[in-house]
């Protein structure tokens, strides 16, 4: 079993893991939590009442400047330019040929405290939230594109604040207990600067576990109290923390694609199934082309959902067949632990992507018999 | 009766496996399980892929995989032989890996063909060192 190495970066929350039994792993340079005690335990607690999820290690980007929205615009799959403060939306971002560098959260908001130190309280900024394995590259990508005699700035607040996601039926009401709002009041995918236990904090109607909730990003220096704060009203409703692996089984369940997995430079933003990630109206971004070529050739494989039989969980490159023939292969893939299915998500060839369509999918050498179910698996009750 | 041998009547392999060897009818009869401690490393073992009975087995060769919500992980051998029973009911029952992991949480009986292998295992002593 692998412990935090010196040469790992640590969340201002790695004591808190290690002192709680988390067994540590190495993610993309991070120590970070992969669980505490068991996996299908800390995934049913956030389906059923809230799990706390430290995920400082997602790259924070802070943009200012007064043309931020309209050049950053330009960088991303997903309209920004004229998009309100308060609202956030999920992009990809990709290169010149469509190809997927990260997938991002732009957040536009406006300052109401420390999170804009340069200038008066009421000035509007942006911030992106990019994946940890992808973040020097995307500081990088990012900075080359600020025009010369621009006055846009990309600080990288990574290592300098912490984020909190708080998932599950419950979450918005423990946050909304200690803050000065309550996540339930910001429309979903919206964020406000507010204050949790009296700390400054950007609280954000998001996450990546399929549930309600929100996402807190926080000076670092008070990240573990309000860790804690929020520890006690979780556990006290049958919460508590869970780890990278349940997020990933809870991701995967909600069909939401993972970086590394389901997107890569090696995929166009074309093949992904995330057409609503995607505006081609009226606008022109980086990539912006080759993603409407691709769109239009319908050549590439897409991104399905797959439900296999049995309970043998298929993994990441088992091949999928249909008539012995190869058709892709898959990117994710896991026992659910809410529907007790074996489910999985490919990239399979499009005369073969269709809802029904019966597949074999080649386990190190055994066929397990599968079919193309609709994503996502699973989607949360709607709330009364 | 399974239930009834103690951890320090067993041999382990350094990749976790753990055997009982008993003479039945002039054969040495191997019975294989995983340790209690991969079964915590482990957790959450959701599926198990056994061998037939009648399947030749190798010593430090894969003879079955447990799979856990994150991982796939190779069972391996500690001895060359014969299968000769398989708990099958195990897969549908896995909880007894963590209940009975030196009992009822046994996978595979072997036939061994060649016991030079054993003298390559560690006792419980050795074993837990390895482990802490």
């Amino acid at each position: 079993m692998s412990t935090a190495s010196t040469a790992l970066q640590l969340t201002p929350l790695s004591q808190w893991h290690s002192q709680h039994g988390a067994r540590m792993v190495d993610f993309a340079g991070w120590s970070m939590p992969l669980q505490y005690q068991s996996v299908i335990q800390e995934h049913h607690q956030t389906r059923q009442s809230v799990g706390l999820f430290d995920v400082s290690h997602m790259g924070r980007f802070f943009f200012y400047g007064d043309d931020v929205g309209q050049w950053i615009d330009g960088l991303m799959t997903r309209r920004i330019a004229g998009v309100d403060s308060g609202k956030i939306r999920y992009s990809l971002v990709t290169n010149q040929n469509g190809m997927i560098l990260d997938d991002v959260l732009v957040y536009h908001l406006t300052s109401d405290g420390p999170f804009e130190p340069s200038s008066a309280d009421g000035k509007d900024f942006y911030m992106v939230v990019v994946n940890a394995s992808n973040r020097e590259k995307l500081a990088d990508w990012f900075q080359s594109a600020i025009p010369a005699g621009s006055d846009i700035r990309l600080v990288d607040r990574t290592t300098e604040t912490a984020m909190i996601a708080v998932q599950g039926p419950q979450a918005n009401t423990i946050v909304g207990g200690i803050s000065s709002i309550n996540p339930d009041a910001l429309p979903y995918y919206g964020g406000k600067v507010a204050k949790v236990a009296d700390h400054w904090a950007i609280v954000s109607r998001t996450g990546y576990t399929g549930e309600d909730g929100c996402e807190l990003i926080v000076d670092a220096q008070v990240a573990k109290e309000l860790w804690e704060k929020l520890m006690g009203p979780a556990e006290a409703v049958g919460g508590g923390a869970s780890g990278l692996a349940a997020r990933d089984t809870l991701r995967l369940e909600a069909g939401m694609p993972l970086y590394g997995h389901e997107l890569s430079e090696q995929i166009n933003a074309a093949s992904t199934g995330l057409g609503f990630a995607i505006n081609h109206k009226g606008r022109n971004f980086c990539g912006d082309a080759a993603i409407k070529k691709m769109c239009e050739q319908q050549t590439e494989p897409v991104r399905v959902g797959l439900e296999l039989a049995g309970r043998r969980p298929a993994r990441e490159g088992c091949p999928v067949l249909v008539d012995g023939q190869k058709i892709g292969a898959l990117t994710s893939g896991t026992l659910s632990p809410t529907l007790g299915k074996t489910i999985a998500m490919a990239y399979l060839r499009q005369e073969f992507a269709a809802v029904g369509t019966p597949v074999e999918v080649d386990i190190r050498g055994k066929f397990q018999a599968a079919k193309v179910v609709k994503l996502p698996f699973y989607q949360r009750p709607k709330k009364e | 009766m399974e239930s009834e041998v103690k951890p320090e009547e067993l041999l382990f392999a350094e990749s976790h496996e753990w055997i009982h060897v008993n003479d039945v009818d002039g054969e040495k009869i191997g019975t294989i399980g995983i340790s209690a401690h991969a079964v915590e490393a482990l957790s959450d073992v959701v599926y198990m892929e056994l061998p037939e009975v009648g399947a030749r087995v190798a010593r430090e060769e894969s003879f079955g995989e447990v799979e856990s919500v994150k991982a796939t992980s190779d069972l391996f051998s500690p001895v060359d032989g014969e299968v000769v029973e398989v708990n099958t009911g195990l897969p549908d029952n896995l909880e007894v890996l963590n209940s009975d992991p030196y009992g009822a949480g046994w996978i595979i009986k072997v036939k061994l063909t060649d016991d030079q292998g054993l003298a390559k295992l560690l006792d419980h002593g050795a074993y837990e060192s390895q482990c802490s």
